[in-house]
């Protein structure tokens, strides 16, 4: 093919800007990211949480989370001798900044810090009735927003309370453990900033993430275990009056 | 925040599921329990009946066309609801709607009004003039043989499509109740009781809708209300409305006895923020009342102007109990945490896009529907083109 200099000057400068259009359209790549490798999970170490609600903040700067709605919140329970069955339970704007002082001395205090539990057999996934919510093979539960009907179903189907519609979207929108940032192994925003290290994000698939080794130490649980969702957020330390 | 009572989970504060979704599962019950009471002549022979055939065919419709506003409306995004047709999930029972609701329109309904009414459609072609002759015409759709071979292929094929139209019924509203029966987060809702109770509630309101419908229509044409065929009626409403009632109180009384984790809040919730409409208005207002006002005509020999009162009075509460039914299971099922800590309010708009006066708009559609249907197609037994058919 005959190209003169002048037809050569007019083209590349075109072929340059089309190059750049394409990889606008083209995903964040992450080349030596293989899902097949992967299985994640979060490990929550009660114990260590301090309510500072770095966790919430992170979050909700990194996903732009609408003012209201939370992809991670914590709580605070106060359990007495009385009420273990119904605890005194707060989230203050899902405990975003901080929490009150504790005025009463009797019983015991702790944080939960709570997120979509990326269940195995998640209940949301089930009833979505466009698939536009699915469990990816390395065991996040994603949805395509460009996909989803805005029906709330889901919603519903959720037993721990980790989604809500977008006000602004009108579609389903929850917790994607930072999909964007584990995919180029990085952690998620909300581990990044704990400053105690009571989130741990882990990799059941990777026989050197140290989660094993806390498993098979330490008494852990999930949350809501009847509702065998096969949850894929392990407390440590979990009291039973949790909801 | 206000009207917000213990701990609810920071995303559960505001309601998901609206008004408009109570109405849905209301206004599907309709169809049902209407194609229940016209089955009832042509399946099960009950000749009482005979003379809202008809009228409860077109309500069926008329509601069917209905009954995907709502849903339309209440989607984030409903220029996306083709996708379950094209792309339905699987293990989704909400998937299914696409499909049950098309079924059901086309194959069953639609179908058998059009074999119902083809000879009257074919008489009334020849007979108008204008516009009116081409829409009969376009609704023959190019079928114009009425000789008598030809009807009574068409009775023995809107037999087949009335059986089959039964358990279609069934499967239009079992459905809607298995939507919310399934759904193991949430205990106010999860019970395979769901599914049936939907059923026989759909029955109740299906059956008191055309009733009413009936009395009043025939009054505004100014003509005798045939009281053999509302007698009857009402005879079938009374027991549907037993089974109903035995089949709400077997899951309550259920709830009670076993009482779960999810059985303190539950109870706190009927008690209080449920009370008015659970209590006073589906159990006492909407169920009992009627029921011994049914009862009553069963062993009681009252007057005609009575009984029409009675039955008026009767059909009217049951279809207000059946509201609230729908509204207690729906919008009752997300005023508590599934935390079962605490409990939350319903703030019913008004001119949003889910609001009341769209709700109330939505409620109003069906029976204008249902008046141009009438138009169109008179249901009424002296305005009837159709011939005996052979056997009848």
């Amino acid at each position: 093919m005959n190209i003169s200099r002048r037809r050569l000057l007019i083209l590349l400068p075109a072929a340059a800007v089309a190059w750049e259009s394409v990889l606008a359209g083209t995903p964040e790549s992450s080349p030596n990211y293989k899902m097949s490798e992967h299985w994640w999970s979060m490990l929550i170490d009660i114990p260590k949480c301090i309510g500072c609600g770095n966790c919430v903040r992170a979050c909700q700067i990194e996903n732009d989370v609408p003012e209201g709605y939370f992809r991670t919140w914590v709580e605070r329970y106060h359990v007495t001798d009385e009420n273990m069955t119904s605890p005194d339970v707060m989230s203050p704007n899902g405990g975003k900044d901080g929490f009150p002082s504790v005025m009463e001395d009797h019983g015991k205090y702790f944080f939960v810090p709570k997120l979509c539990n990326h269940c195995a057999d998640s209940p949301c996934t089930q009833v979505c009735p466009v698939g536009a919510t699915f469990v990816s093979p390395d065991g996040v539960v994603l949805i395509d927003q460009k996909y989803c009907l805005g029906c709330a179903y889901c919603v519903q189907a959720c037993p721990y309370g980790c989604r809500y519609i977008h006000p602004e979207k009108r579609v389903a929108d929850k917790c994607t453990l930072c999909y964007h940032r584990i995919t180029k192994g990085l952690t998620t925003a909300c581990c990044e900033a704990c400053p105690t290290g009571a989130r741990q994000l882990a990799d059941l698939k990777n026989p050197n993430d140290p989660i094993h080794a806390f498993l098979k130490t330490h008494s852990v649980q999930v949350l809501k275990p009847q509702m065998a969702t096969g949850a894929k957020v392990y407390y440590n330390d979990l009291d039973g009056s949790v909801r | 925040m206000s009207g917000v009572e213990g701990f609810m989970y920071p995303n559960e504060i505001e309601l998901q599921w609206s008004v408009l979704i109570v109405l849905y599962p209301f206004i599907t019950g309709l169809v049902a329990g209407a194609f229940i009471l016209a089955s009832l002549e042509r399946v099960f022979l009950v000749e009482a009946v005979k003379p809202t055939y008809r009228l409860a065919l077109l309500t069926a419709l008329a509601f069917l066309l209905d009954a995907p506003l709502p849903l339309q409306l209440h989607l984030g995004h409903p220029e996306r609801s083709p996708e379950m047709y094209f792309t339905p999930h699987s293990t989704s029972a909400m998937a299914m709607f696409g499909y049950v609701y098309l079924w059901y329109l086309m194959a069953v309904l639609v179908l058998e009004i059009w074999l119902d009414y083809r000879r009257d459609i074919v008489i009334l072609s020849r007979k108008s003039k204008g516009l009116l002759r081409l829409i009969y015409k376009v609704m023959t759709l190019g079928s114009s043989n009425i000789s008598p071979r030809s009807l009574a292929i068409d009775e023995k094929v809107g037999w087949v499509v009335t059986l089959i139209g039964i358990p279609s019924a069934f499967l239009l509203h079992g459905y809607v109740g298995f939507i919310f029966g399934s759904i193991k987060a949430n205990p106010w809702w999860s019970s395979p009781l769901m599914p049936v109770v939907f059923i026989f509630s759909a029955m109740v309101s299906g059956i008191a809708a055309v009733m009413l419908l009936y009395m009043s229509a025939t009054k505004m044409r100014r003509k005798a209300i045939d009281m053999r065929c509302v007698d009857t009626i009402a005879m079938y409403l009374f027991y549907i409305f037993i089974i109903d009632f035995s089949l709400e109180m077997l899951d309550l009384i259920h709830r009670i006895y076993e009482a779960d984790e999810s059985f303190r809040s539950l109870n706190f919730m009927v008690h209080t923020r449920l009370y008015f409409s659970h209590i006073v208005i589906q159990i006492f207002l909407g169920t009992l009342t009627p029921l011994i006002l049914l009862f009553l005509t069963q062993v009681v020999k009252l007057t005609e102007v009575l009984r029409k009162r009675v039955y008026a009075t009767s059909g009217c509460l049951a279809m207000i109990g059946i509201f609230a039914m729908r509204w207690n299971v729906v919008i009752g099922g997300q005023l508590f945490s599934k935390s079962f800590l605490g409990y939350t309010t319903y703030k019913m708009a008004l001119v949003t896009r889910e609001g009341f006066l769209v709700a109330i708009g939505l409620t109003i559609l069906p029976l204008i529907f249902l008046w141009i249907l009438v138009k169109l197609l008179p249901p009424w037994p002296e305005q009837s083109l159709h011939a005996p058919a052979p056997g009848d």
